[in-house]
């Protein structure tokens, strides 16, 4: 089939990319399967029941309650009995890499837009572009740039998923009163001063929410990211689809849920933190 | 842990339960890592860099002094601030002679200040009064180079601050001057002391000496023991006591205040403005307060510029503004607030020490009133709305016949005045009763008294004439 113009150009610039900035994509691919697998390592480590012991406690430091966390393990407990631990550690290992990809990109990025009017508008633009493209699209160049499996999949899912901690960066750091950016140069901060002690402080609920956003979109691409290789839930979905099972398709798609639920609240925990 | 509410929500009872303990363990461990991080930082310090102090450089220049010796603290040479795309033109037409008006006119700009010129002595109290609009903020900001002036001079202990680089311009900053801002500008996720030690933070001052400085501070502006307290849990008034504080901190020479009582109740506003006057006479800062205020700028000034659409209409002491106004524009301001209005009883007025609630018992009464050995005393009610006042006699008689509150012996029928009371009026009252004249707002609650001696204070000398 014949492309317009429009689709040879993005064919002609996927080429133009892959030949000249090969080198570096396949330093990044290295970067994150290294980081996919030493973090694949500590999830898997302790086994199912001292994970759960383990992520019970941390959950008791960060929201200092107690009640949640044991609702947290409660969970977990029945995404092992159901037979889903191996996925679920291989979906909360994507999930926890792109969403820390995302934040190391956005949160700069959403410094610069907001701190130069003339970045801020090509951003902008930038991200609503990644934000409404389907994300299915990403994969195409994502499959030819790093070939099948988790790391095509956390890189589209870096790209779907960052758009919001961008905006709310932005947002965040634009809403910080004009009298609390005179008080910083009034008292001879440097910008670096002025930007790590009062800007971001000020603006950190902002970019809590943003960051509580990126997992939630994160949570939600694994499973186009399975149709790559992605394996995790999202493999089983796939693979539950394709054969019409309905029973392995529900349970998991709960194990996606509890796992969702369980890092938003966690998140929420950090942003009511930020606020107080 | 056991009221009404939490028993109906067992999960929050429990949750916090724990939720006390775990803080109050995770405190402990933060601490004991904070401690050992601090002492590998401390003996892994690197020798401090060398940075130009503000001593260096302000040292060169000498500092100009007056006809009759004072010296110029901040010397202001036909400063202005044109806002807009082409500043210079809008400079050209107004220097032409066109009004502020005309040149917005023809140009897209903005006047903010056109020639502006005046000097500030060491250790005074130099007022910038105005409406708003008038441009005495941004005149503010440009003598600390918040706001880039477009043309003109600022000179500081007779440097020429702005021809500063960035580098120097906030050493300066650090060291040489601060600033208290209108709505306080205390950092929300940082603690008073560590809100007043943002300055000596800037300055690079090592975290043990920050903390005693910041605490000596707190300690001069009247907030020991708040040190741990985080500005959201701070009235108005304590709010802006912090912003002195921090403004203090670094000893500074000069200290700019945008505003700075503006936000404030009129009771709250006063004592401010007392404290600041003490302190201000106990460390010879010299101090440029902005205000809109007429009664501000009368109480505070040492001396006073008036501002008018972005110009100085008229500069000198609190006197010779009242009684020679330079122009029409002038003299209708202060006619405005003529001077029976400018002293009311409201600028006079104090707390007392103390006021007794209705409510409270007759020998109560009696015992308060031994001890700060008065014979009567003013009594409002939980609204705080004034009744009236008791009598010793009277108490004494409530207490022997077993009333059990003071609501049978209260007088009620005193004088009282309004905030807005002329002087002249409250004296004339005054002569009448031998009590301290309780001020009232126009709903009966109770604001404070003016006593005989301090209204015949303020009536001293060239109050009356």
């Amino acid at each position: 089939m014949m492309s317009s113009p429009v689709g040879v150009f993005a064919d002609k610039l996927v080429d133009f990319i892959e030949y000249y900035f090969g080198w570096l994509l396949t330093l990044f691919k290295e970067i994150l399967d290294l980081a996919l697998e030493l973090l694949g390592y500590v999830l898997n480590y302790p086994g199912p029941a001292l994970f759960i012991l383990v992520l019970i406690g941390v959950s008791v430091l960060i929201t200092k309650r107690i009640v949640l966390p044991l609702l947290i393990g409660a969970a977990f407990c029945i995404i092992w009995w159901m037979g889903y631990w191996e996925s679920s550690m291989v979906t909360l290992n994507m999930v926890i890499v792109a969403t820390a990809v995302a934040v190391i990109i956005a949160v700069p990025l959403g410094i610069w837009a907001a701190n130069s009017e003339n970045a801020n508008p090509v951003i902008k633009a930038l991200m609503d572009f990644m934000q409404t493209m389907p994300a299915f699209v990403y994969l195409i160049p994502a499959v030819i740039f790093f070939g099948l499996g988790a790391v095509p999949g956390v890189i589209a899912t870096v790209i779907f998923a960052m758009p919001p901690v961008v905006r709310l960066t932005n947002l965040g750091i634009r809403q910080v009163p004009r009298e609390m950016n005179e008080v910083a140069d009034a008292f001879g901060s440097t910008e670096w001063q002025k930007l790590t002690k009062v800007q971001l402080p000020i603006a950190m609920p902002s970019i809590m929410a943003g960051i509580n956003q990126c997992i939630m979109l994160s949570l939600s691409m694994v499973v186009i990211a399975a149709m790559i290789g992605g394996g995790g839930l999202g493999g089983d979905i796939v693979y539950a689809l394709s054969r019409i099972d309905i029973a392995m398709g529900f349970e998991a798609g709960l194990a996606i849920v509890l796992i969702a639920v369980t890092l938003d609240r966690l998140t929420q925990s950090f942003k009511e933190k930020a606020i107080a | 842990m056991s009221s009404g509410t939490t028993r109906k929500r067992p999960i929050k009872a429990v949750d916090n339960m724990f939720h006390d303990r775990i803080t109050v363990g995770m405190e402990k461990i933060r601490a004991r890592i904070k401690g050992s991080v601090k002492n590998f930082t401390e003996e892994h310090r690197p020798p401090p860099k060398k940075v130009r102090t503000a001593k260096e450089i302000f040292g060169g220049a000498e500092t100009p002094t007056d006809k009759e010796g004072n010296q110029i603290m901040i010397r202001v040479r036909n400063l202005s601030k044109i806002y807009g795309k082409h500043p210079q033109e809008a400079l050209r037409l107004l220097e032409g002679g066109l009004s502020k008006e005309e040149v917005q006119e023809r140009t897209p700009n903005n006047v903010g200040l056109y020639d502006v010129s005046f000097d500030v002595m060491r250790g005074e109290i130099f007022v910038l009064m105005g409406l708003s609009g008038s441009g005495k903020s941004t005149l503010e900001r440009c003598m600390n180079r918040l706001v880039e002036p477009t043309s003109g001079q600022v000179l500081i202990d007779g440097l020429d601050f702005t021809a500063l680089g960035e580098e120097d311009l906030r050493i300066a900053r650090r060291e040489k001057m601060s600033m208290v801002f209108q709505n306080f500008g205390l950092l929300p996720h940082r603690d008073v002391k560590n809100n007043v030690a943002y300055g000596l933070e800037m300055q690079g001052v090592p975290e043990s000496e920050r903390l005693e400085k910041s605490k000596t501070a707190i300690d001069l502006v009247g907030l020991s023991g708040y040190e741990n307290s985080m500005p959201s849990d701070l009235s108005g008034g304590m709010k802006q006591r912090v912003g002195l504080a921090r403004a203090l901190a670094t000893d500074p020479d000069i200290l700019f205040m945008d505003e700075a009582f503006s936000a404030l109740d009129p009771l709250i506003r006063s004592d401010m403005q007392d404290e600041l006057i003490r302190i201000q006479s106990k460390l010879g800062k010299t101090v440029v307060f902005v205000t809109h205020d007429l009664d501000e700028a009368l109480k505070m000034g040492d001396r006073i510029a008036l501002m008018k659409d972005g110009r100085i209409v008229q500069v000198g002491r609190a006197e010779e503004i009242l009684q020679n106004p330079a122009n029409e524009y002038v003299d209708r301001f202060v006619r405005e607030v003529d001077r029976t209005k400018i002293l009311t009883a409201g600028l006079f007025m104090r707390k007392p020490r103390r006021v007794l609630y209705v409510t409270q018992g007759p020998r109560t009464a009696l015992k308060l009133m031994d001890s700060s050995d008065r014979n009567d005393m003013l009594v409002i009610n939980r609204d705080n709305r004034l009744l009236g006042m008791v009598e010793s006699d009277d108490v004494l008689r409530a207490v022997q016949s077993g009333d059990k509150d003071l609501s049978n012996v209260v007088i009620r029928e005193i004088p009282s005045v309004g905030p807005d009371t002329p002087m002249k009026e409250v004296i004339q009252i005054m002569v009448t009763t031998d009590f301290p004249i309780p001020v009232v707002d126009g709903d009966g609650v109770f604001l404070g008294v003016v006593s005989p001696s301090v209204a015949a204070d303020t009536m001293g000398p060239g109050g009356e004439e």
